[in-house]
């Protein structure tokens, strides 16, 4: 669920407020969004990826709020990284970015048949023994 | 009736209610025909539903006879009799056609081999990309703007829609001589990444304008995840599976479908289940970030080395997404029994190309995007050939939004614990029986009855009051289906009846007061109810 806005990073856009599918912001002083229904939030990361300043942070776990340390998120470097794992800026794809996603299927294939592998041999040893 | 409630007026040719992938190329199809299209959307379209936040492969067999015809083959297989090879060719032809078609929006990757991938999009820029599409040309996208109830006119065809702008606080009505629903399925807010604005509002909208359901009875599909948030599954195909004792368990693979399922969910009754990705392709480690970044994100931030130590998982209720049920269309532009009402995506009963099998992504998205663009031109021609209404329309909510008795606040929490139990707790839904089906439809009766005689909300707070009804609503009609099909086929497992029933039959269901279902012919000739 969201943890924290920081409020000296945001500019104040309101895009976060608009990209929240579920909308858990509400407007606030200043355009900084203030976490207003975190019972809806579902964890979808979704803010983050559209807030070009980095001032966002999603805890991760979806059933319950978590206290965080903020200097210690932003001294670990994790603010922004969802966005620049996704290769967003400004909202724009960097270029290339996609270049490897055609990987998920041969990828997703390839770890069911290591698992069909696996469960075969069990079982034919089970079936020797 | 004070000034801030007197609703904002939307006058269009063709409405489209959702902001998925289904929901855009409809609104581009309908917009590119010619029609005004106005787009509303419970949420944001570019983050609203599952497919946001995935990473979507498409059905991609190039236009070769040969090709075609046996993915068809192999695919009608696995759909239990249930699919339709016409629609299948359709869905193939137009997802090959359309999806390269996004290239000036959506920035295609390599296919690895000095080509362009096309077949695969990852889901934060498909619907950036579908979102700018459909602005290019000319939809007005209403953001934050769910849609609550139909309109109907006097001869029953759809006139619009109603609903309520969360962002300005205002209800609104919109004018339409034409609308598509294209609202997602219904996940009953397991948790499942996306998920959360599928809650079914699309179903009981169009069945209280008079259209039918089809399906629901194939609807136990589940994804897994570690335990304390929902990602995509890409990185546990491979994973290997342990007690809390630390013995590994005997888990039928994924590519045994129902067993996988069974044995992952029995394990999960007995106690927490970890799995471990020692297995994984070695590939996944380096590349997992450049394909998924989201499903890193849950291990970094708690500080659990994703393919080094063992974790916890769970399995995530996906309803009706990665099930089949949906809407009934009676024609191939998906239109509903409702003349002028559309159904697209998984809003619409997948059964033509999926059966009683889910079909996997592939399958799903094209269907999504076929079903979209085809709903979107059927509404633009519609449009041409009528005059414009001067007969009022009706607005045909009911329950969540005008209980028949007092209203008075219910327990909805409460109540969507008992609409899990009965709809995606695993216990029941991967071994239905006669009897647990029957106490199922006791309690989820005793949920609507109780929603629909006093159930309401007032501002904000009707969104959610219609959200608990629709869960319901679905939750009722896949448990009815369920019963009324007394064998096992695809992903409907009937303990009872273990084996599959001669000769295949869809079943339609629908119904607010009293839930009806019957077998259905599968006719694929035009059928209107007015």
């Amino acid at each position: 669920m969201i943890a924290h806005v920081f409020a000296d990073a945001c500019t104040g856009c309101g895009t976060c407020i608009a990209a929240c599918p579920t909308h858990v912001f509400d407007a606030g002083a200043d355009g900084v969004p203030v976490i207003a229904r975190l019972d809806q939030c579902q964890t979808c990361f979704m803010c983050e990826l559209y807030c070009d300043a980095d001032a966002l942070y999603v805890a991760v776990d979806l059933r319950e709020p978590k206290a965080i340390d903020p200097d210690l998120i932003r001294t670990r470097g994790e603010l922004g990284n969802l966005r620049r794992g996704y290769r967003w800026r400004n909202g724009a794809s960097e270029p290339g970015s996609l270049d490897h996603f055609w990987q998920l299927g041969p990828l997703l294939r390839e770890g069911a048949e290591i698992a069909g592998r696996r469960y075969r041999a069990r079982h034919s040893e089970q079936a020797d023994d | 009736m004070t000034r801030l409630e007197e609703p904002i007026g939307i006058e269009t040719d063709v409405l489209v209610v959702g902001g998925g992938m289904a929901a855009c190329w409809a609104a581009s199809a309908a917009a590119g025909a010619g029609a005004r299209v106005t787009l509303v959307d419970k949420g944001f379209v570019g983050t609203s539903g599952v497919t946001a936040t995935g990473g979507p492969n498409h059905w991609w067999v190039p236009p070769d006879p040969a090709l075609r015809r046996d993915a068809i083959e192999r695919r009608l297989a696995t759909a239990y009799g249930l699919a339709d090879a016409e629609w299948m060719e359709r869905v193939i032809d137009t997802t090959w056609r359309l999806l390269p078609t996004l290239a000036a929006h959506y920035p295609f990757g390599s296919d690895g081999k000095g080509g362009t991938f096309f077949a695969g999009v990852r889901g934060p820029e498909y619907l950036r990309a579908l979102r700018a599409l459909a602005t290019e040309r000319g939809v007005r996208i209403l953001d934050h703007h769910p849609a609550l109830e139909l309109l109907v006119d006097p001869d029953g065809a759809a006139a619009g829609a109603a609903g309520y702008a969360r962002l300005t606080r205002r209800p609104w009505r919109a004018e339409a001589k034409a609308v598509i629903l294209a609202t997602g399925g219904c996940a009953f807010r397991s948790g499942l990444i996306g998920s959360h604005t599928n809650t079914g509002e699309g179903y009981l909208m169009g069945v209280e304008a008079g259209a039918e359901l089809s399906g629901m009875e194939f609807s136990a599909a589940y994804s897994l995840s570690p335990a304390w948030n929902s990602t995509r599954s890409l990185p546990y195909f491979a994973a290997r599976f342990f007690d809390a004792g630390g013995r590994e368990l005997d888990i039928p693979p994924p590519m045994a479908g129902n067993a996988h399922w069974q044995g992952l969910a029995a394990a999960m009754l007995q106690g927490p289940v970890f799995a471990d990705l020692v297995d994984a392709p070695a590939a996944l480690r380096s590349t997992l970030r450049e394909i998924q970044p989201a499903s890193l994100t849950p291990f970094e931030r708690r500080g659990v080395s994703l393919f080094d130590e063992r974790f916890e998982v769970r399995l995530f209720g996906e309803g009706t997404i990665r099930g089949v049920g949906g809407l009934r269309i009676v024609d191939d532009g998906c239109q509903t029994r409702v003349p002028g009402l559309y159904a697209a995506g998984d809003a619409a009963s997948r059964e033509p190309v999926a059966g009683a099998t889910s079909g996997g992504g592939a399958q799903n998205s094209a269907w999504a995007l076929t079903s979209g663009h085809r709903a979107g031109l059927a509404a633009a021609e519609r449009m041409r050939t009528r005059r414009d209404g001067h007969a009022p329309s009706r607005a045909t909510g009911q329950a969540g939004l005008r209980p028949t008795s007092t209203p008075r606040p219910i327990e909805r929490p409460a109540l969507v614990e008992t609409i899990q139990a009965h709809s995606i707790a695993y216990d029941r839904a991967l071994w239905r029986n006669a009897s647990s089906l029957a106490d199922s439809a006791e309690q989820l009766e005793a949920v609507w009855q109780q929603i629909s005689a006093h159930g309401h909300g007032e501002g904000l707070d009707i969104v959610a009051s219609r959200e608990v009804a629709a869960m319901a609503a679905t939750a009722r009609w896949c448990i009815a289906a369920a019963r009324a099909r007394e064998e096992s086929r695809g992903m409907h497992i009937r303990v009872d009846h273990p084996h599959g029933a001669a000769p295949p039959a869809r079943i339609a269901t629908g119904g607010l007061d009293a839930v009806w279902t019957r077998p259905d012919q599968q006719s694929s000739q035009t059928e209107l109810a007015a």
